[in-house]
């Protein structure tokens, strides 16, 4: 792919990767031919459709197209924090990516300084891979569930015309 | 409102049931599996799911509306990388906020400009006093800023402290929410 991926791709879209952004980020029609649909109503071609998607893909603005699951019933998870020498973080942070059911790791400015998620099928399985984990790094990891998500909504319009300036 | 809780119930037993406690059954999980990083992009991605996890198109789509009837799946979409689209500053605020009032902050706190993400989560006394989440999101970390201090005045006294803390890197990131089970893979 030869699509160049600068930090800010605004202003390189064009109206129609724009529409498909706007229109569907809250929701693809879950139909028989899915992008077939979405031509129809943006005026254009399946193919051409699936080539935008792909481009925007391959270029970092789509993370993916597909499914969103609600992690609460998608699986056990939580958001975890560990406290680390900061010398020693990238250390730590290999050991943690290594560890399985870890899906997101940030190196965040705090004492807690690195933030990941744990998921596992269940439960008991949650716990106990924090278990092995925290005997793994020598660290306690502080546990931080979600109790109440409060209208979670992760589609915002985008100001394009803003981010063009930027 | 749906109010999400944590724990929920573990199976019992330890055993794999036939349908889990997310109400999917084995096949529900491979489609979950086969989708979680992405459709294919071709006219009938449900057909192609299904071939990777032996199951017809039509039956794929069937599961994938009743997963999504049921909760599993909020939305099929494509789903836009902010940081890409100029979103560079992002900001994990934490507030320490009376028991008392957070449910009703939390639920206007989630409304304000820039939130993406807004949680109820415990505190561990005395190093994490921190009990509500709200993830920012703008074009530069004075942007963040102003956008804390929005949320800083709709907390007023019922907020005792609060922190930002920015992300210096990002170590890991991928969408795979469902775990194989060894020797699945």
């Amino acid at each position: 792919m030869h699509c160049q991926a600068p930090k800010n791709q605004a202003r390189d879209l064009d109206t129609l990767d724009r529409r498909l952004i706007d229109s569907y980020q809250r929701g693809l029609p879950v139909c028989t031919r899915p992008f077939h649909t979405v031509a129809e109503r943006l005026g254009t071609s399946e193919a051409e459709v699936i080539a935008r998607l792909e481009c925007l893909q391959a270029r970092g603005v789509l993370s993916r197209v597909g499914p969103v699951f609600d992690h609460a019933r998608a699986g056990a998870s939580l958001l975890a924090a560990v406290a680390v020498p900061e010398a020693e973080r990238d250390a730590f942070a290999e050991l943690i990516n290594a560890a399985p059911g870890v899906n997101h790791n940030y190196a965040r400015e705090h004492d807690y300084n690195l933030w990941f998620v744990m998921t596992a099928p269940d439960e008991p399985e949650l716990e106990a891979r924090l278990e092995t984990l925290e005997s793994r790094l020598g660290l306690p990891i502080l546990r931080l569930p979600m109790l109440e998500g409060f209208h979670i909504d992760l589609s915002f319009p985008i100001p394009w015309a803003e981010l063009e300036r930027t | 409102m749906s109010v999400s809780t944590c724990p929920s119930r573990p199976a019992p037993g330890g055993e794999l049931p036939e349908r889990d406690t997310r109400g999917l059954d084995a096949a529900d999980r491979a489609i979950v599996l086969a989708t979680q990083a992405g459709l294919p992009l071709v006219p009938d991605p449900w057909g192609a799911v299904g071939r990777e996890v032996g199951l017809d198109g039509a039956e794929v789509l069937e599961r994938m509306r009743a997963m999504q009837e049921r909760g599993v799946i909020r939305r099929v979409a494509a789903v836009p990388n902010h940081y890409r689209l100029g979103y560079v500053a992002n900001g994990m605020t934490v507030w320490d906020v009376d028991d008392a009032e957070v449910e009703r902050l939390g639920r206007e706190v989630a409304a304000i400009e820039g939130v993406s993400h807004c949680y109820r989560r415990p505190r561990h006394l005395p190093h994490w006093p921190y009990n509500l989440f709200a993830m920012l999101h703008g074009h530069s970390r004075e942007e963040v800023e102003r956008q804390a201090a929005v949320l800083r005045e709709r907390l007023g006294e019922a907020c005792r402290d609060h922190r930002i803390l920015y992300s210096s890197r990002i170590l890991k990131k991928t969408g795979l929410r469902l775990s194989r089970r060894a020797g699945q893979a």
